[in-house]
């Protein structure tokens, strides 16, 4: 397999880790959202609202940064990275 | 000069928004002068306004590169800033808050949907779209799979989506500029394109991004300052959004109390259009899994269609700076969206909690109409109450209050000095400006790269490309503010329908272009005129009394469409010849950060 072929499957790996992540977040909560209301969550709000409001949003934005390194890591590995001046 | 504005970029917006909370401060020493109401909110918007056109006409440019992608130098925090106030609109910053007030746990599908669009988008789209090095979407989909048929039709997915999305914030613009300088909304609406097109005419994407960051200021404060205000105000806590659980629970204890007392149709007929009452829990789970789901759905995959969205993008220096810059966008719009159901709470608490001062359930109705503020927003047509049931007294259900009033009214409601509403009438302007210039944008861009340039008269010199973008720029903004004047759709809807517009037609084409080599021409037409024709027919349906299928609505027909869009593509590409050895060549140069774009740097 080509160095190409191999960054390329990194970079699916990765891809469907971040999605099923966002799966989680996204659609998985929300699955059992009248289950999960009944219980007290972070900072004393019922938990699937907890989630609505703040908890979904700030993962989605910690997911995104982590992604980005990971992918950044995969490219440096197979010497895919840009040179800063480019 | 160039590389030192880039350089600077920290300190001269550093700079503007020390003077913007200067103004601010400016202001309400004038109204503790003796500054009229009226002459506050003229001064917030011809400000900030002037301020917009001022950087519009600084970034004028007569290149391509700069014109369509900014030069591509913008930094990715930058970006980030711009984005967040390309992406929040009129809909975001006004209705938002109002909609959570009103609906609950539903409606607060929209906040996980348009947050989580942007995973998809830094995970599939983004960093491969820049490494094309398109200038437009449409761009990208042409060169991919070849063809000006496959590129016309991503030029009309794009127009379909941009301009319904557009005509929205036209209205926006126009609903604050009329109330904010007191004149009717038919002109008002021309005097926001106005403002409009002073952003972005001159300097392109460059101004349109330059404008953008500072519109971000101005939109965040606004939203910000009142929410943390007035939670303070009422003793709610000093940082409302880790603070609020008591208040939330209060509400469900009031909720208890005093019941969602149905009203007869009889009566509602009553209340003015566009009024709603409390009916539904404040943090109880309202809806089914698949309602919320569908509509979170819908909107992410929407998210990660959007033209005005993705070109934004297509400005960073780098491809690793454009994954980053998805992760600064999202939180600059986190920090607004976290804040909506905060407002929406502390909102509702105010006026329905009678321990508070400023409750009115349970006050008589000769109390609660002799409250000024009451009077001033009954008048502006956004409160009403009845006493259906004859008792004297204001219950839950005989309050009825518009969805814009959340944001607009709260602050007089708390008691915040007029200056607040004034910067809230600017954050609102700022929104809806920053949307409305990357819409009209997009599709001019679309036109005059796309189809003037690309199909019909590739040999165009650079300084008549860019006349055509910028006529073009200003027939669409005409067109949009027209049809806005016409007031056919609430500014709400017509967001929702973007998004379902934009994913029927082109979430599969773009995502499978990077990701299936084996996706060819032939499959993305039919995948994006079949998706695009699927959601539409769906949304004519359902609006014409159709029954609807697996709980898909008017809201939620992108999923319809886009499911067409993506059995079309795959059957339609498996049916044909798979794509030629350059095709694929360029699919896995472009899944690879280093090396040189697809397209060249000016093309």
């Amino acid at each position: 397999m080509s160095n190409q072929q191999k960054h390329w499957e990194k970079t699916r790996g990765l891809l469907f880790i971040t999605l099923a992540i966002w799966f989680v977040f996204s659609i998985g909560i929300f699955l059992f959202g009248a289950e999960m209301n009944e219980v007290t969550g972070p900072f004393g709000y019922p938990w699937t609202y907890w989630f609505t409001c703040q908890g979904s949003l700030g993962a989605f934005v910690i997911l995104i940064f982590w992604f980005a390194n990971r992918q950044e890591k995969i490219d440096e590995e197979f010497g895919f990275s840009e040179r800063e001046d480019e | 000069m160039k590389g030192n504005f880039i350089d600077n970029l920290p300190k001269v917006y550093g700079i503007y928004t020390g003077g913007f909370i200067g103004f601010i401060i400016i202001m309400a020493i004038a109204e503790q002068m003796g500054m009229t109401a009226k002459a506050i909110g003229i001064a917030f918007v011809a400000f900030t306004v002037f301020i917009y056109a001022l950087i519009g006409w600084l970034s004028r440019t007569a290149q391509a590169d700069a014109y369509y992608v900014a030069g591509r130098q913008v930094p990715t925090v930058f970006n980030g800033m711009a984005t967040a106030a390309d992406w929040m609109s009129g809909a975001s910053f006004v209705a938002m808050a109002g909609g959570i007030y009103f609906k609950g746990y539903g409606y607060m599908a929209l906040l996980v949907g348009w947050t989580g669009g942007y995973v998809l988008v830094a995970s599939l789209l983004a960093p491969y779209l820049r490494k094309f090095g398109c200038y437009t979407v449409p761009d990208f989909i042409g060169t991919r799979y070849g063809g000006n048929l496959a590129r016309f039709s991503a030029v009309v997915v794009l127009t379909v989506a941009s301009f319904t999305y557009v005509t929205a914030q036209i209205n926006a613009t126009g609903t604050i500029a009329s109330v904010a300088l007191d004149i009717p909304f038919q002109y008002a609406v021309y005097v926001g394109l106005i403002s409009i097109l002073l952003c972005s005419m001159l300097g392109g994407m460059r101004g349109v991004t330059w404008t953008q960051v500072a519109q971000y200021i101005v939109l965040i404060i606004a939203y910000l300052l009142p929410v943390f205000w007035i939670s303070n105000k009422m003793g709610a806590g000093f940082f409302p959004h880790f603070m609020l659980a008591d208040e939330v629970a209060r509400i469900g204890e009031l909720e208890q109390q005093f019941g969602f007392v149905k009203n007869a149709a009889a009566d509602l007929k009553s209340v003015p259009k566009g009024l709603a009452g409390i009916t539904k829990a404040h943090s109880a789970v309202n809806a089914t899994p698949w309602a919320f789901i569908s509509l979170a759905l819908a909107m992410m995959m929407g998210t990660a269609s959007l033209p005005h969205v993705m070109m934004r993008y297509f400005t960073t220096p780098s491809v690793k700076a454009a994954r980053k810059s998805v992760g600064w966008s999202l939180f600059f719009i986190f920090l607004l969206y976290s804040s909506a159901p905060m407002l929406a709470t502390l909102s509702k608490l105010s006026l329905i909690d009678p321990n508070l001062p400023t409750g009115i359930i349970g006050k008589t109705f000769a109390e609660v109409e002799a409250i000024d503020w009451y009077q001033n927003w009954n008048q502006a047509n956004l409160m009403f109450i009845s006493d259906f049931n004859g008792n004297g007294t204001l219950e839950l259900n005989e309050f009825f209050m518009g969805g814009k009033a959340v944001v607009l009214a709260t602050p007089e409601i708390a008691g915040l000095p007029y200056v607040i509403s004034g910067l809230v009438a600017a954050g609102g302007m700022a929104a809806a400006m920053s949307t409305a210039d990357g819409l009209i944008l997009a599709i001019a861009n679309a036109i005059s790269h796309d189809v003037y340039y690309k199909i019909i008269d590739p040999k165009a010199e650079t300084a008549k490309r860019l006349l055509v973008a910028r006529v073009l720029l200003v027939i669409i903004g005409f067109a949009g503010a027209t049809i806005a004047a016409m007031e056919i759709q609430g500014i709400l809807g017509s967001v929702i329908w973007a998004f379902d517009f934009a994913m029927s037609g082109l979430f599969f084409p773009l995502v499978l272009g990077v990701w299936w080599k084996r996706a060819n021409r032939q499959g993305a037409i039919a995948g994006m005129l079949g998706g695009l024709i699927a959601g539409a027919w769906y949304l004519v349906w359902v609006r014409t009394g159709g029954s609807g299928f697996l709980g898909i609505t008017q809201l939620t027909f992108g999923i319809f469409g886009s499911a067409v869009s993506l059995v079309l593509m795959v059957v339609v590409s498996l049916m044909t010849a798979e794509p030629d050895k350059a095709t694929q060549k360029m699919v896995d140069d472009v899944r690879v950060p280093s090396g040189k774009s697809i397209l060249g740097k000016s093309h």
